[in-house]
């Protein structure tokens, strides 16, 4: 990864190079979504809501959080309607 | 070189089309129209090999316009009014994405009330967006300003957007006799774009990145340098522009009869030449005036103004909008850049010809008038429309 520090360093253009799916927000999250599989129905309603594409389906068709990516924001826990998803602090 | 009598809108068309734009998107509004009506003729005809991307609003327009300047297309719009309004979030997103775009812009009231008519508050308020804004004075200035301006706008040392703007009507829809150069002259001032360093087809990238406190200020720092080079770049351009065509404008504020002016107007776009002929009718009954066309708003030519300054004692500035502030936007920008100058000037401001109302040579005369006697009120609606004061006698 370039790194820049002053204004001399930088590009003219703000273009980024990087795919944003190498950009990793894990440390945005201050709560992190917990799926209870035991009651999860495998609507696939937090997929749709996620925000931040941060959930994915393993090969099980079960939910995965995808932890590099998720920031906290709990709205997949808020509309789950099983309430299979708990939110529990980072240590 | 052939002679055509067209419209300033056609005057943008045909730069556009002799500048071998690739990209065109655009939407339609009253007084703009017939620039990218014009334009789709040309590529519809064959006579100009470019995309022509039809859209369903200004903001698209200028999103697809960006998009295709940040990869090195010769990227060209046009609007007006509340065209330009609307295209606000993404004017400073195509300076700030360094998009070389150049954009016809039709100067035309804004609403409410409803006005078409010919109005610099458009564009005005469009001047904290990190655009070159060149503001002209007939069709054939028109033409040659949107070819100069593809030259700076694209230069390396520049990579900002540029607008050139035509007064609604007074220019917009009035032909006059413009002098046309030939295809084999303008490849020759302006050759082809190369392809963007930063993002090519085939590369996963993004336009516009993200960064936190630490580098923010520097990249808009960087905008702000480009936008000083672009003071010095239109020189050039102008230079070479001259050497091609036998013509240029005259640098970012030509003067007429300014050297031993007692009083000078500062005036944009079309109300020019109104004013140059106040200056000789008033020249002929000995008054000592001149005239200043701020010809480039921005880069804001403040080295230009210092040296008239120091040469002017009065200084009128006549600004074609209002912007809702205490002063004309233009005024504002005079006296902001005569203030740590080496003289200050005796300064009055005219708001004058709004929605296009006729600035006549009674009302410059006016102007002239106060500035002479330095009566009046600093910032003066000189042709506003008042109950006349009754006096004591009824």
């Amino acid at each position: 990864m370039m790194s820049y520090e002053t204004v001399e360093d930088l590009p003219e253009a703000p273009l980024a190079t990087r795919p944003s799916d190498r950009i990793t927000t894990a440390s945005w999250r201050t709560f992190r979504p917990v799926i209870r599989l035991e009651a999860c129905t495998k609507c696939y309603v937090c997929w749709k809501f996620c925000p931040d594409v941060a959930i994915g389906i393993d090969k099980a068709g079960w939910p995965v959080v995808l932890l590099d990516y998720c920031k906290g924001c709990g709205i997949c826990a808020e509309e789950c309607k099983p309430r299979a998803i708990d939110m529990v602090k980072e240590g | 070189m052939v002679q055509l009598v067209i419209s300033g809108n056609y005057a943008q068309s045909y730069a556009a089309k002799l500048a071998r734009v690739q990209v065109v998107a655009a939407y339609p509004i009253t007084p703009q129209t017939q620039i990218v009506e014009k334009i789709a003729e040309f590529v519809a005809s064959g006579e100009l090999p470019a995309q022509y991307i039809e859209v369903e609003s200004e903001h698209s327009a200028l999103q697809a316009c960006i998009s295709a300047a940040a990869l090195g297309a010769r990227t060209y719009t046009a609007t007006s009014s509340q065209g330009l309004l609307l295209m606000h979030e993404l004017l400073h997103w195509a300076s700030g994405a360094r998009a070389p775009i150049v954009m016809g812009n039709v100067n035309r009231a804004i609403a409410p009330p409803w006005s078409i008519w010919a109005d610099h508050g458009d564009s005005m308020a469009q001047r904290d967006t990190g655009w070159i804004q060149i503001y002209a004075e007939s069709n054939q200035e028109v033409l040659d300003t949107t070819l100069m301006a593809f030259r700076l706008s694209e230069d390396p040392e520049v990579l900002l957007p540029a607008m050139v703007t035509e007064d609604a009507f007074f220019l917009s829809h009035t032909v006059e006799p413009v002098d046309i150069p030939s295809q084999e002259q303008v490849d020759g001032f302006l050759p082809r774009r190369r392809a963007s360093e930063g993002i090519r087809p085939g590369t996963p990238g993004r336009l516009g990145s993200f960064t936190g406190p630490e580098l923010y200020a520097e990249m808009r720092y960087k905008v702000g340098q480009a936008m000083g080079r672009a003071a010095d770049v239109l020189l050039e351009v102008e230079d070479d522009y001259r050497r091609v065509t036998g013509r240029d404008h005259g640098g970012p504020l030509p003067t007429y009869r300014a050297e031993d002016a007692d009083a000078v107007l500062i005036t944009m776009g079309t109300a020019s030449t109104t004013a140059r002929s106040v200056v000789d009718d008033m020249r002929e009954r000995g008054g000592k005036v001149g005239l200043a066309k701020l010809r480039v708003f921005r880069p804001f030519p403040v080295r230009a103004i210092r040296e008239l300054g120091a040469r002017v004692d009065r200084i009128g500035v006549l600004d074609r909008s209002y912007t809702f502030g205490p002063m004309g936007a233009a005024y504002t920008e005079v006296a902001g850049a005569l203030y740590a100058g080496r003289s200050r000037p005796l300064l009055r401001n005219f708001i004058a010809g709004l929605g296009g109302r006729d600035i006549t040579p009674t009302t410059v005369e006016a102007m002239y008038a106060a500035l002479l006697t330095g009566d009046g009120a600093e910032v003066d609606w000189i042709d506003l429309k008042r109950k006349r004061e009754v006096g004591a006698n009824g």
